[in-house]
């Protein structure tokens, strides 16, 4: 009896080895993780017999760092963030790609190919409230300051990221000259000085489901939110909506981690996920723009307009500048948490 | 008779080793074989305990990433006076290391390494690195102080130097908050507006002692009760503490959340009730935290209290009532004394475990409630700067040693005085 099993889990064990190769891709997870098992994970694997192993993390370069170091590299593909994409690259822990076999570079727009990149999706951080609860719909970040005509808590997300981009854009600062101001010292002081007047009702997010959670339960009356995750709970009937105006936004990459056993295969994947009618798919489940231009026309028009890369709603929006942050992120980081903690 | 044994020995065996040798030289194979026995456990803990603490401690004065990428530079500086400019050498020794440095990716940690030092550094080499004179140019020192000033002020090579040492303090003196000036050299405080540890060491201390203090207050009278009750029931009642502590951590503190926040089970009774209007802020602030790292911490202390009390008779109290004591003062004199032990155990555990905590104030707290842990994590995932998450935990580890031998120097001479 015990024989057969074994026996049986042997050939098992031995069928499914040759059946199917395996591809880790890690990915932030929630919503996004399942938009992108309905339109890269699913079909991928069905059309070229792999296993995918979906895994997901919170962007921490650590765990890739660590990886790359000791040589046992786990992960195959990865979803990163533009600034640590940029600093994977030059650092050594994304492998080199090559675009002769992943597509058509030319389909792609323009920063969306890189050279340790391939962009999957544009991604925007807006400000969302909850509209059966305020009288009057604030019109950007400068009404969110506004604790009078709006009282009650608001929430942002806990870095200096964003938040100080919030800061200025709220104190009149225009969105052409965001950046260089926030590059001067004075700059920086201004957007914390701004900050100051409103630390009391600012409640902080780290993960992306918080602020919806907190719009729901009536924690807080405005937030700083991932569009695409205001747009899903509106499909869940909650009466929320979107304040382009002032949105910052940004792309999200696939890179092959450095030492991946299976570069082949995920070469293979990512000219997959930069197929059009993939990343149509993609942005019909969650709203965020494909980096494909052919995807574009193919998405469905009602679907459209909720994207960060309409033109109504690029018209306010700035694009979060990734060599800035590559260069002041850890100060800008250290100064923000020895503010936030007093 | 053992005169007669010795003889036999010492026909059978060498001569001229004395007995006192024999012996030694018996006990010693006694010892290996006996410290043979243990050397899986020794090796354990070497592999497990001693050699990452080690690590984590050498990490926090590890400075590899200046002598990795300039070490020609390095060199270079080493016959100059510190005081003016450098020769045409240098700079030249510096824009090759450069280019090595770019091909082998090691740009990043060193532009990183140099901006702890200033961060104007950071702009410096990132300006130096886009346009990198050739080798071909008149002069390199002239063309990289064209770009900025800074390579021409001697500062700027101190710093070098300074980061280009084996072993740096630079993480141990920002743990506590201090940092070397790069105009001058001297060590002195960090500018208001950056200075953080030393407050959030404070806090770390401050909010373990409350939570401590907590735990015994409400550990006391649940584990004296519990010690009263006939055993059948009291082992119920035990398994009722102890089921909340078999429970994962984070279900509890995510269960804190739902049950405290502002439309929480909490906040929405007591407005049913009338007693409130508005909802009590109870989460993501300092109260959230103490409640529920008190829950969390609570068994801590109610199981070894238990244990000392279960142990103390019930005559002691009885004799000194009936010597004409207050009950009050029966239990104050006769029984609270004898449950030191206890009290000490549970509280020393819980302040321990509490100086480290993590996740309850990562989820239940604001920012202003982060203990020291929260800033080792991050300094490990987000900013990658583990020379600075060495020293934080290195910090923690001493602090909490310090502190243990303190309590043991203040619990020592206590103890032969209550004997006497």
């Amino acid at each position: 009896m015990f024989k057969k099993i074994a026996v049986l889990a042997l050939m098992a064990g031995a069928a499914s080895q040759v059946q199917a190769q395996q591809l880790t891709v890690v990915s932030f997870g929630g919503l996004n993780k399942q938009a992108q098992e309905k339109a890269f994970y699913q079909p991928f694997s069905k059309a070229n017999n792999v296993d995918i192993e979906a895994g997901e993390f919170n962007g921490e370069m650590a765990k890739i760092k660590a990886m790359v170091e000791t040589g046992q590299v786990g992960w195959d593909v990865v979803e990163v963030e533009s600034p640590e994409l940029v600093r994977g690259c030059s650092e050594g822990l994304f492998e080199p790609l090559d675009w002769s076999k992943l597509g058509d570079k030319k389909q792609m727009i323009d920063s969306a190919a890189s050279e340790c990149g391939a962009g999957i999706f544009i991604w925007s951080t807006v400000l969302a409230y909850d509209s059966t609860k305020l009288a009057k719909a604030p019109a950007g970040w400068a009404d969110f300051w506004d604790v009078k005509t709006y009282p009650g808590k608001r929430a942002l997300r806990k870095s200096a990221k964003f938040t100080l981009e919030i800061a200025l854009l709220a104190d009149g600062v225009s969105q052409g000259q965001l950046y260089t101001v926030l590059a001067t010292p004075e700059g920086v002081d201004r957007a914390f000085k701004k900050l100051d007047q409103l630390k009391a009702n600012i409640q902080w997010w780290e993960a992306g489901a918080q602020p919806m959670q907190w719009l729901v339960s009536g924690d807080v009356v405005m937030t700083s939110a991932y569009n695409g995750r205001v747009t899903a709970a509106q499909k869940e009937g909650h009466p929320f909506s979107i304040v382009w105006n002032g949105s910052l936004y940004d792309m999200d990459s696939w890179a092959i981690v450095k030492g991946s056993k299976n570069k082949a295969l995920a070469e293979k994947y990512i000219a997959f996920a930069n197929r059009p009618e993939n990343q149509k798919v993609f942005a019909e489940t969650i709203p965020y723009g494909p980096t494909n231009t052919l995807a574009i026309a193919q998405i469905d028009p009602k679907v459209r307009g909720d994207l960060p890369t309409a033109p109504a709603n690029l018209k306010g929006a700035r694009s979060v500048d990734t060599d800035f942050w590559i260069e002041h992120g850890e100060e800008l980081e250290q100064r923000f948490n020895a503010w936030a903690a007093q | 008779m053992s005169e007669v044994s010795l003889t036999a020995i010492d026909h059978s065996t060498d001569k001229n080793a004395s007995l006192k040798q024999r012996l030694l030289r018996a006990e010693g194979s006694y010892r290996r074989r006996s410290m043979l026995l243990i050397a899986p456990l020794l090796i354990f803990l070497l592999i497990s305990f001693v050699l990452p603490i080690g690590n984590i401690l050498w990490k926090s004065f590890d400075n590899p990433e200046v002598v990795r990428a300039l070490p020609t530079t390095l060199l270079a500086l080493q016959g100059w006076d510190g005081e003016s400019r450098p020769d045409e050498k240098v700079f030249v020794a510096l824009v090759k290391d450069l280019k090595t440095a770019k091909d082998e990716g090691q740009i990043p940690s060193l532009i990183k390494r140099l901006g702890y030092e200033d961060g104007r550094y950071r702009t410096l080499l990132t300006m130096a690195l886009r346009k990198l004179p050739d080798d071909g140019v008149e002069s390199t020192s002239r063309s990289l102080i064209a770009q900025s000033t800074l390579w021409a002020e001697p500062s700027t090579w101190r710093s070098i130097q300074r980061a280009g040492r084996t072993l740096t303090a630079y993480y141990v003196l920002a743990a506590f908050d201090h940092q070397v000036d790069a105009q001058s050299g001297n060590i002195v405080e960090l500018p208001k507006g950056q200075a953080l540890y030393l407050s959030v060491l404070m806090r770390t201390l401050w909010m373990a002692l409350v939570v401590t203090l907590l735990c015994v207050l409400f550990g006391y009278p649940v584990a004296y009760w519990l010690a009263k009750q006939p055993s059948s029931r009291a082992n119920l009642w035990l398994i009722m503490v102890l089921l909340p502590f078999w429970t994962s951590l984070l279900v509890r503190t995510a269960g804190w959340i739902v049950l405290l926040q502002n439309g929480g089970l909490i906040n929405h009774s007591m407005i049913a009730l009338g007693l409130i209007d508005q909802p009590l802020q109870l989460v993501f602030n300092r109260v959230g935290v103490y409640i529920s790292m008190t829950h969390i911490l609570l068994p801590f202390v109610i199981l070894p209290l238990y244990a000392v009390m279960k142990g103390i008779s019930p005559n002691y109290v009885r004799a000194a009532v009936s010597l004409g004591a207050h009950p009050f003062r029966a239990f104050w004199s006769a029984y609270v004394p004898q449950t030191f032990a206890g009290v000490t155990a549970g509280a020393l555990l819980v302040f321990i475990m509490a100086i480290g905590y993590y996740i309850t104030p990562a989820l239940l707290g604001g920012p202003g409630d982060q203990m020291l842990s929260y800033f080792v994590a991050f300094y490990t995932n987000t900013t990658i700067n583990w020379g600075m998450a060495a020293a934080l935990g290195s910090q923690l580890l001493i602090i909490v040693l310090l502190l243990y031998w303190v309590y043991s120097r203040v619990t020592r001479p206590a103890n032969p005085a209550q004997r006497a």
